[in-house]
């Protein structure tokens, strides 16, 4: 059961790592990769709310919205799968607000920390993906968690690097046409080249 | 021979008619001769260690592996030859020049084996040359920076990390890859975060991947040539005692096995890794870091864990140090100073890190037979990350330290 969850947890961090095998969320990866200081506060924040809302969008999928999980309401024709993609959205935003009111009112000091990042995550598709994801591979409400956990500590790890080599970049001497997003795109396809390293692991 | 060069350099200066091809007439003067010019206003000069200096003692420090990887691909073309029935020499353009030399295939003889090996390596480095020093000029010419010998290095490392079959325009799309994407988009030598050699490499390796896995290593002599199975590959699919069967420990050692041309023999690595800290070019920290990472994951998966499923298990870290491409990767390709971790705690961290990454993708993942390659990529990734994290760590250590005293 551990060895499983271990397995969930390494392939969601480095294997199936959401922005560079996934390229999910790729609009808040590009644009606030500036500074570590930031891709690092974004990257918590990012695993707070994957953490969350991935179990919550499990227990909706599976006891409301799969083929027969109306069965309790004594409905077991029902499938309301298709409504999934709307009920997840939905979710995610609420739990963001909830969240942000949550920690408005008891930790003023990580509200502060993460700050503007946290309503904007609500339309970060690395967030909806996750809970797409989940519900592709039908994991049980365990290791939902435990995949929400993996797959926000992934994408963080990938933006606080990204950041770091960003820093780094001030100093070069990037063609004046590349220069911004075009010489980051190149440097995000290279940095994927490098994580090519965990394809093929199968755990 | 100066006098010609200096009138010919004429036009090339600022207000000649060729001013924007200075570079060129830049890179072949200083390439020739040490030029005239004095550093103009103040300088606090430490020591006289410039890019050039530092560049030119990697190529001195790579001589022994050069010399190698000629000798030992000749040697396994000439062991396959001997053992193969159908053949009784090297077919196309390369056995009318041994032809035409005198030469024959006796393994045994020294110099049948040099120069066929040479007839390998050096058409890949001639390509290697031509393409990416036309791409570093390019660049040079349009951008007005100097053409500098960071691409003598690169241009010598990638020919060293490919097999000697490797088909001569995959050597050109690979470099070319390499120099434009991973080093010149982002200004050129020094200012890149891969490893450029590495970088063209895993290019080819992904993009080609039929040509630079599996058992095709050995140079071979026209349609057909012999193959034979690199180390890793066989441990990979028949287990320690496979390996056993066909390589000595010594023979790895010493590098007279298949593989990639520069790679197979640690000896000849590590001649140039007492060089490159001597001199202090390359960091010892980064070396000592791969080893014990290395050392100690394969230590712990080979005694301590264990597994009856993965044949990889049972290779005990010697082994794993010797064989493949591990010692070349940390001797030259680690320590690149330029994609490195700059710090001297996060050379540390940055070598462990190869290392252990190196082991991981050896033994756990079956897509690929080595590892030293992606595990430096991967750490190049992360070397900036560890940089600013080691100096934070130095910033708070250094505070408290002010803030008692």
């Amino acid at each position: 059961m551990l060895e499983q969850y271990l397995a969930i947890f390494i392939k969601s961090v480095f294997i199936e790592n959401l922005a560079l095998s996934f390229f999910l969320g790729m609009c808040t990866f590009l644009a606030v990769s500036k500074k570590v200081e930031t891709a690092m506060s974004l990257g918590i924040a990012v695993v707070v709310v994957q953490t969350i809302t991935v179990p919550v969008n499990n227990l909706i999928y599976q006891n409301l919205l799969k083929p027969g999980a109306l069965a309790w309401a004594g409905a077991p024709g029902v499938d309301l799968s298709f409504i999934g993609l709307i009920s997840y959205i939905g979710v995610i935003a609420a739990i963001v607000q909830i969240l942000e009111m949550a920690l408005d009112r008891y930790f003023p000091a990580l509200y502060n920390a993460l700050g503007i990042f946290l309503p904007l995550i609500t339309v970060n598709c690395a967030i909806l993906g996750g809970s797409l994801l989940m519900i592709e591979r039908d994991y049980q409400f365990g290791e939902s968690v435990v995949y929400g956990f993996g797959s926000g500590v992934g994408w963080a790890l990938a933006i606080t690097a990204l950041a770091g080599i960003r820093e780094k970049l001030k100093y070069s001497d990037v063609p004046a046409g590349l220069r911004g997003l075009g010489i980051t795109f190149i440097t995000v396809g290279l940095m994927s080249l490098a994580f090519m390293a965990f394809g093929g692991i199968s755990l | 021979m100066l006098g010609l060069l200096e009138k010919l350099g004429k036009p090339f200066h600022k207000g000649g008619k060729l001013e924007k091809l200075y570079p060129a007439y830049e890179a072949l003067d200083t390439f020739l001769y040490t030029p005239g010019d004095v550093t103009e206003g103040k300088s606090h000069v430490r020591d006289g260690l410039d890019l050039k200096r530092m560049m030119i003692t990697v190529v001195w420090a790579l001589v022994p592996c050069i010399l190698m990887a000629m000798y030992n691909t000749g040697l396994q073309a000439n062991l396959g030859i001997q053992a193969s029935a159908a053949l009784d020499g090297a077919a196309g353009w390369r056995g009318s020049v041994l032809a035409f030399l005198g030469l024959g295939y006796d393994p045994k003889s020294l110099l049948d084996c040099f120069v066929h090996g040479a007839l390998y390596f050096l058409p890949v480095y001639f390509v290697c040359m031509a393409v990416g020093g036309t791409w570093e000029a390019i660049f040079a010419l349009v951008r007005g920076h100097e053409i500098n010998e960071g691409f003598l290095v690169t241009g010598m490392l990638f020919p060293l990390t490919l097999p000697p079959t490797i088909p001569l325009w995959q050597v050109a799309v690979g470099i070319s890859f390499g120099v434009v994407l991973a080093k010149e988009v982002f200004g050129g030598t020094g200012k890149n975060f891969l490893n450029v050699a590495l970088a063209s490499r895993a290019f080819l390796y992904f993009a080609y991947p039929a040509d630079l896995s599996g058992d095709i290593w050995v140079a071979g002599a026209g349609a057909d040539g012999v193959s034979g199975a690199t180390i890793l590959g066989v441990a990979a699919a028949n287990g320690m005692e496979a390996v056993a069967k066909d390589f000595t420990l010594l023979d790895t050692f010493l590098g007279f096995i298949p593989g990639s041309m520069g790679e197979t023999s640690v000896v000849a690595c590590l001649l140039g890794a007492g060089f490159l800290v001597l001199t202090g070019i390359g960091s010892w920290r980064i070396m000592a870091g791969v080893v014990v990472g290395a050392f100690g994951l394969a230590g712990l998966l080979h005694w301590g864990v264990g597994s009856t499923t993965n044949p990889m298990f049972g290779m005990s870290p010697v082994w794993h140090l010797c064989c493949g491409g591990l010692a070349f990767g940390l001797v030259f390709m680690a320590t690149d100073p330029v994609s490195a971790a700059m710090t001297e705690g996060g050379k540390w961290i940055y070598g462990i890190l190869i290392g252990v990454m190196t082991i991981l993708i050896r033994v756990i993942n079956p897509a690929f037979p080595e590892g030293i390659m992606l595990a430096i990529l991967f750490g190049n990734v992360f070397a900036p990350l560890i940089d600013y994290y080691v100096v934070k760590a130095n910033v708070k250590r250094r505070m408290v330290r002010c803030a008692k005293g």
